[in-house]
């Protein structure tokens, strides 16, 4: 209480006599510095973080006569996404103005609610090589696929496997005997876009021979066939991801089925490699750090977020160049009293997101998704209110 | 140029002194190199391994020639002598054809891997007056079984290609015996040692000087005990004991003057020796003779032997007491020296309690190998079938008329050899009657659960006493183990300090010439005993010479004699591994040539300065020098425990005086092979290295690199194991860099959800769904295709592919059997065999048998119904009966779940509490999730620091690119990153120095309110698995006699209500349900009670009504409830005449 800036004199001289009723009011409408700093940014001091915990209550500032709701005109006039970087596979961008439950909800969904297509069942006619059947197939689910999933359904568990919700890769690796070594790359997963080619085992040859033998899919029309993917086959979207090594004589000949699944029933069905964030780092110098004292400071920075500006007469002052850069080493309020110069803070409302993809669909198109679901949801527990 | 040195006289020395100083300053140097190439000359098991190839190629020469006759006792002329023995090669003969074996072929086929003993013989044929003498090569007595990597085996010398084509892993270190399939190695044994004079004292607390003689003729123990002040000899060949001067005296010692000069002028030697000479003069012996005759009085009476009485006490002092001095001639005064020797070192010790000789010391220790516990067993054998042989010849001979010429030669019986060796190994009893040698457990299955728990096995030693003894002594961790023995790895609970493992460069001796050393010592100036007067013996300023507990003679200048000896050791003309020590307590110089000493090599320094230089190091690296040469070259020597006294070792060259005479190679090496993988192993608290010693062994990994060729009982194997991203040298040398066990995983040191308390973890869903943690279960089940004595045999026929059966015979192939690579599900037939109904007696067609002749004996698959296995390999063999045998690998991979047990390698064990989704787990400001979450409250009492240096080590290893180290000891020498370094190395990548992170919630997205420790540390997976343990029972199996539920898992038992429980239960008053526990859920039984006679009845079922037996009637026949066991107990009695009777009361 007593860093109250319009309290300080009061407090020193007269805290005693003066009754409450007679001290002066706290200005109205803005908060005061340390609730502002409090409310808008995590201070990460040597020792812990502080001010980690978002002020929820809409009326917490009401005594200052600070409304802390969150209304949907502010937020849309604050909110701001920037793109830093964007590439194939990932991309950085910057979400401004957004509460944190918020953006921790969109990772969330990118890590385990967004799905995509990953080879769930391996049909294994022969296996020779020292890798066991279910360590394969363990190997196979988790390579990434280069297709979109949204042009799939989930399959269920009484569902036929179609054209649908089914894609079928055929694996047929031989080594040869007397040859040296080899190893099998993703890149010889073959799709069949035509389905399954095993024919179920259960199915009597005999009985009818006009009709078509029946396989472990039924599919009604070629995959390829459909526009979709006429121009671009299914693949694993790298090609050189290992499978398996096959000695002399040994050969792998396997059919592959992947279909639709989320990240929260296995990892391999997540869109994502990762997606995080991170609260955008600010860092303030709390004196003025000159002369030899400055140089220190920037060089202890690892990754260069001061800079020195001379001012007048070869005085060498130090600045914050680079604060996005900061990771967090704290080695610049390490030491004995450091902290009395700089502070390390992180600013609540403005983050930092990344998200690496694993190649089905391209990073920016994940997030939407992702923006898409979280309305879905919202959406179904509105109609659930009402 | 030591030799140079100490004979430079003073006038020279201000000019070596100006040499010294202008001398290049002492630099350390870097002899970190010198070990792997140790290793690679040495190996990790060499110790078995030399043990072996001494007894192959010289021990097994010596019991050949010591009793190389069989000579008739019938006919003297007919003998057979054997000139001459070697082992051939691995092999066996296979319907008359002789085949090689490689160790592979023999562990898949169940048979012993060993090899024909070759010996020579001159013999003759006929007999009587026809005897012709002939010689004939390579006749076999036996078959010995061969130690793998031995020089008799295969694998000997083979390169890692070669290893490979004959299906072996060239990280195996050999060091043990395949014995019908399965791997055995013989356990260090640890013994007192062997012929030393050891005073310490008994219960009573007297002092007692103590022999254990063990020559090849004999063995005994001679115990001079000192008892009310006077000393008697204890021999267990006399009735009680004997005053110590009669025995002197018998030995013809008949001056006492002469007896106190030998003792020692000393007059407190004299007076405490007064007591004794007054008894003996007061019994009336002063004469050899007079001697003699007391103590043929004491002599025990041998129940059966007719031997000439009188000269038994004299034959007993000539060749059972002090056994190991031998007697030439009835020529005794060694043997008596010997006794004034043991009584002056009695009478130093009754003097000073510092004399006293410690038996936990490991320089009275010696540790007996296989080699040593083979010989024993060889030569009992041998020796056996020599007399069988003879026996056989006689009865032959004895007969008056034979139809054939008579061949001596045709009478060696190879069996009695092969098969005693055989199962002796694969038993582990030691039954050696001629040596009195009855031991149990020699021989332990090698443990290949993990690699390092097999090399941790071949480095074990078993303790001599028995478990079970309460002291402390024994158990504590001796100074004397330094370097020898390692210090941490000892097992917990009742066996903890007994067991012990081997440090990385110990090596054991084996036994040396001891000929060529003694006329060395004759010619170095020691005075023959026989030559001196018992004045003379212990004159001031002389040393007595001791060469394995035999005294040699005195030399008056020891140390000289000793640099003299370790000159000639360093030159090579003496072997390595012979110790010269001198004590200058005891005015002794030891000499010890005899095997099981532990020695260890270190490097040898002049004034302080290491021999080994800069350019020495450089040679090795470039390949030009081996280990070898260096010992060759005098720049390292091995020192033997007690030789280490006499020498100065300095830990770092840099921390070297003067006054060092020897440096160590590195400080690591003090640790053993289990121990060695513990990173930064001296920050931790010491009992969690002993813990993590244990669990190393229990880890999943790699086995070998023929693990999938195997065919044990049981494998674990982990999927994707990974080298530990914190190494230690040790690591790199023994290869468990190669085959690891364990993962790295990133780990964050927080709470998180409750379920982490009490050392529990919790686990990334994400990583489990990614591989962390799987491991692959191999179980075998064999089937064996019987060969019947009418000729039947076992059939293993096609499978029904309809009827009602058929869907239990899913997975079998055409032939029969299971085919690999198909799941296989509980009640699985796995091999559709069918066994004759009649196996006895005669049958007309024995091949051509009607289908009606056979029943099904199939095998079905018993496994956890929630397991889904998978046929891995199926392996067809004959066994040793020429049967067929189908032996079947069944395969599980799991996913880990909750209650898996984990450990880091610092002795922290837990088991999985929870699994929690990847999007509620914690991230970094990097994007890094952890892959477990463990409870910071396991650090303060484990004061495990060791495991925080290894976070921030494998961080650091992870963003540098680089494998961190974490030797024992590295700091100084550079073998262990320092903690400044790694923080360092965090800081440059953006990390905090103390490896504490910036974390964000996964389930709110808002940061936590502390910095979170975490980073990689490498986890085991232990083989303690739910799934092999959780049970659980409604209703089940009963006992047939009791009609109770089963007892245990794996018989799908109960859970009983115990003793206990049941008291719980009767304090709180619980009576219905003890009731219900105990009777409606257990046995309940319902009995016809008699009231009149209290007896049990029976229900007739025609009259419906109970009736009782005894009294013939139903009139008072009551029903009850009660266990079926108290129905039992009652009529058990009965049957013992014991009448129980019940009393019925109304209720």
């Amino acid at each position: 209480m007593s860093s109250l800036e319009s309290n300080t004199e009061a407090d020193s001289d007269l805290t005693p006599k003066i009754p409450v009723w007679e001290l002066p009011d706290v200005p109205k409408g803005n908060l005061s510095p340390h609730l502002q700093l409090q409310r808008t940014r995590v201070v990460c001091n040597k020792e812990a973080p502080t001010n980690t915990e978002n002020v929820q209550y809409s009326g917490a500032y009401a005594a200052m006569g600070v409304d802390n709701s969150l209304g949907l005109g502010e937020f849309r006039k604050r909110f701001r996404v920037e793109v830093i970087r964007l590439t194939e596979g990932d991309m950085e961008f910057d979400l401004i103005g957004i509460d944190a439950s918020l953006a921790n909800a969109f990772r969330r969904i990118l890590i385990a609610e967004l799905p995509t297509m990953a080879i769930e069942k391996v049909l294994i006619a022969n296996n020779t090589s020292v890798i066991q059947d279910e360590v394969l197939a363990h190997r196979l689910g988790l390579i990434p696929l280069q297709v979109d999933p949204r042009l799939f359904e989930y399959m269920s568990e009484n569902d036929i496997p179609n054209e649908k919700n089914t894609i079928v890769f055929k694996l047929h690796a031989q080594c040869e005997k007397g040859g040296s070594r080899s190893t099998v790359k993703t890149d010889e997963l073959k799709w069949l876009p035509n389905g399954s080619e095993l024919l179920l085992a259960t199915e009597n040859m005999a009985s009818n021979e006009a009709s078509k033998p029946k396989t472990y899919t039924s599919f009604t029309c070629s995959q390829d066939s459909l526009p979709e993917f006429s121009k671009n086959p299914i693949a694993p979207k790298h090609p050189d991801i290992i499978i398996a090594k096959l000695g002399p004589g040994q050969e792998i000949e396997l059919e592959a089925h992947a279909v639709k699944g989320m990240g929260k029933t296995h990892a391999k069905w997540s869109p994502v490699a990762t997606a995080w964030y991170r609260m955008l780092p600010e860092v303030v110098l709390l004196q003025e750090v000159e002369g030899n004292k400055a140089e220190e400071l920037v060089k202890k920075c690892p990754v260069k977020v001061f800079d020195i500006e001379d001012i007048c007469k070869g005085v060498k002052r130090a600045a914050v160049a680079r604060p996005r850069d900061c990771t967090l080493c704290r080695e610049c309020i390490r030491g004995d009293d450091w902290e009395k110069f700089v502070a390390l803070q992180r600013i609540k409302d403005h983050f930092i997101f990344t998200i690496e993809s694993t190649g089905a669909l391209p990073p920016e198109v994940l997030f939407t998704e992702a923006v898409k679901i979280l309305e879905d949801k919202c959406e179904r527990v509105i109609t659930e209110l009402s | 140029m030591v030799a140079n040195e100490d004979v430079l006289d003073q006038s020279q020395w201000s000019r070596i002194d100006k040499e010294f100083l202008a001398a290049p300053v002492k630099s350390a140097v870097d002899k970190f190199q010198l070990l792997p190439e140790f290793l690679k000359v040495r190996g990790l098991v060499k110790q078995h391994l030399d043990s072996f190839n001494y007894f192959v190629r010289t021990e097994i020469k010596k019991i050949i020639s010591a009793n190389n006759e069989i000579r008739s006792k019938v006919d003297p002329r007919v003998y057979l002598r054997y000139k001459d023995v070697r082992i051939g090669e691995p092999s066996m003969i296979i319907d008359g054809v002789t085949e090689k074996l490689s160790p592979h072929k023999c562990r898949l086929s169940d048979t012993t891997y060993a090899a024909p003993i070759f010996v020579n013989i001159e013999y003759t044929t006929g007999s009587g007056q026809s005897t012709s003498p002939q010689m004939k090569k390579d006749v076999v007595i036996g078959r010995m079984p061969i130690m793998l990597r031995s020089c008799c085996c295969v694998l000997y010398g083979k390169d890692e290609e070669e290893l490979a084509r004959l299906g072996e892993c060239p990280l195996d270190p050999g060091g043990y015996f395949v014995i019908k399939g399965t791997e055995k190695v013989i356990l260090i044994q640890e013994q007192l040692s062997k012929n030393r004079i050891i005073i310490d004292t008994d219960k009573k607390g007297c002092v007692q000087a103590s022999v254990t003689s063990s020559t090849a003729a004999t063995k005994s123990k001679t115990v001079i005990k000192m008892e009310k002040e006077k000393i008697y000899l204890h021999l267990n060949l006399f009735k009680n004991k004997v005053p110590i001067m009669v025995v002197m005296k018998a030995m013809g010692m008949e001056s006492d003057q002469e007896v106190v000069q030998m003792v020692g002028r000393d007059p407190r030697y004299s007076a405490l020796l007064l007591p004794s000479i007054e008894e003996c003069a007061k019994t009336n012996v002063f004469t050899q003779h007079q001697a003699l005759e007391y103590l043929e009085k004491q002599v025990k009476q041998l129940p059966f032997s007719y031997a000439p009485v009188e000269k038994r006490a004299s034959s007993i002092l000539r060749d059972i007491f002090i056994a190991n001095i031998p007697v030439r001639q009835y020529n005794f005064r060694s043997k008596c020296i010997y006794v004034a020797v043991m009584l002056r070192r009695m009478m130093e010790a009754i003097l000073s309690k510092d004399a006293m000789d410690d038996k936990d010391y490991v320089g009275n220790k010696r540790l007996e190998l296989s080699g040593q516990l083979l010989s024993l067993l060889f030569e009992d054998l041998f020796k056996t079938m020599n007399d069988e042989v003879k026996k056989t010849i006689d009865a032959i001979l004895a007969k008056p008329s034979r139809s054939s010429r008579f061949d001596i030669s045709q009478y060696i019986v190879k069996d009695s050899i092969t098969v005693g060796l055989e199962r002796t190994l694969s038993t582990g009893n030691w039954d050696v009657k001629r040596f009195r040698m009855h031991r149990k457990g020699m021989t332990q299955v090698v443990a290949r659960l993990s690699y390092i728990g097999t090399l941790g096995h071949m480095t074990k030693i078993s303790p001599q006493f028995e478990k079970s003894r309460k002291v402390s002594g024994p158990r504590a961790l001796q100074p004397s183990q330094w370097g020898m023995l390692c210090p941490c790895d000892t097992p917990e609970g009742e066996a903890c300090g007994l067991v012990k493992n081997l440090a990385l460069m110990t090596h054991v001796t084996t036994d040396e010439e001891e000929g060529p050393i003694i006329s060395l010592c004759y010619a170095l100036g020691v005075e023959d005993l026989e030559l001196l007067s018992g004045e003379e013996l212990h004159m001031p300023n002389s040393f007595l010479i001791i060469l394995n507990g035999l005294i040699l003679g005195k030399h008056r200048k020891p140390q000289r004699f000793a640099s003299a000896m370790r000159k000639l050791r360093r030159a090579g003309k003496l072997g390595e591994f012979v110790s010269i020590f001198v004590n200058e307590k005891q005015h002794c110089v030891y000499i010890a040539s005899d095997g099981g000493r532990v020695c260890r090599p270190l490097v040898i320094a002049d004034k302080g300065v290491s021999r080994i230089k800069e350019h020495h190091m450089k040679e090795l690296k470039d390949g030009v020098r081996t280990f070898d040469s260096f010992l060759r070259e005098g720049l390292i020597e091995y020192l033997d425990v007690n030789e280490e006294n006499n020498a100065l070792i300095a830990l770092y060259e840099g921390e070297a005086t003067p006054e060092t005479t020897h440096i160590e190679i590195e400080p690591f090496t003090i640790l053993g092979v289990c121990a060695g993988l513990i990173p930064y192993p001296h920050h931790n608290q010491s009992p969690r290295n002993t813990y993590q010693c244990a669990m190393g062994k229990q880890a999943m990994g790699n086995i070998a690199y023929n693990q999938l060729c195997r065919m044990d009982t049981l494998i674990y194997l982990l999927v994707y194991p990974q080298r530990p991203l914190l190494t230690t040298r040790t690591i790199e040398l023994v290869g468990y860099d190669k085959l690891g066990a364990g993962q790295n995983a990133t780990v964050a040191v927080m709470s998180y959800s409750g379920y982490d308390i009490e050392d529990a973890i919790v686990m990334n869903k994400s990583s489990l769904d990614r591989g962390f943690g799987r491991c692959i279960v191999m179980k075998k089940m064999s089937a064996i295709c019987q060969k019947y004595e009418n000729g039947t045999s076992d059939r293993i026929i096609r499978p029904q592919r309809e009827g009602y059966e058929a869907e239990r015979m899913q997975i079998l192939d055409e032939d029969g059997l299971a085919a690999p690579g198909e799941i296989i599900r509980p009640h699985d037939i796995y091999i559709n065999k069918q066994t004759p109904t009649v196996t006895r007696g005669t049958i007309a067609s024995p091949m051509g048998l009607p289908e009606s002749a056979y029943k099904p004996s199939r095998q079905t698959y018993k496994g956890p119904e929630e397991e889904t296995a998978v046929m891995d390999r199926v392996a067809l063999c004959t066994d040793k009966n020429n049967n067929l045998c189908v032996k079947f690998m069944v395969r599980h991979t799991r996913r880990p779940e909750v209650g898996d047990k984990f450990s880091s390698r610092h002795g922290q064990k837990g088991v999985c509490g929870t699994i929690i989704q990847q999007e509620d787990f914690p991230f970094s400001e990097h994007g890094i999730c952890p892959d477990l979450i463990m409870n910071p409250h396991g650090f303060p009492s484990r004061m495990t620091v060791g495991k925080m240096i290894e976070l921030l080590g494998s961080k650091a290893g992870v963003s540098s690119g680089r494998f961190h180290y974490g030797s024992a000891f590295g700091e100084p020498s550079g073998h262990a990153d320092k903690v400044e370094a790694i923080s360092e190395t965090l800081v440059k990548h953006g990390f905090s120095y103390n490896g504490k992170d910036f974390i964000y919630s996964g389930i709110t997205g808002m940061p936590l309110q502390a910095y979170i420790f975490m980073g990689p540390i490498y986890y085991q997976k232990l083989k303690h698995m739910v799934l092999d343990k959780m049970h659980a029972r409604g209703s089940g199996p009963r006992v047939m006699i009791t009609r109770q539920p089963t007892e245990g898992r794996s018989r799908n038992g109960g859970l009983r209500v115990g003793e206990m429980e049941r008291d719980c239960l009767i304090a709180y008053g619980a009576s219905m349900l003890i009731y219900e526990r105990l009777m409606i859920s257990s046995d309940p039984f319902e009995v016809q009670v008699c009231r009149k006679c209290g007896l049990l009845g029976y229900y007739n079922y025609k009259l419906k009504t109970g009736i009782c037996s005894t009294c013939k009637n139903g009139d008072n026949i009551s029903t009850m409830k009660l266990p079926y066991a108290c129905k039992l107990l009652i009529q058990e009695l009965q049957s013992m005449n014991i009448v129980p009777r019940l009393k019925l009361t109304e209720a």
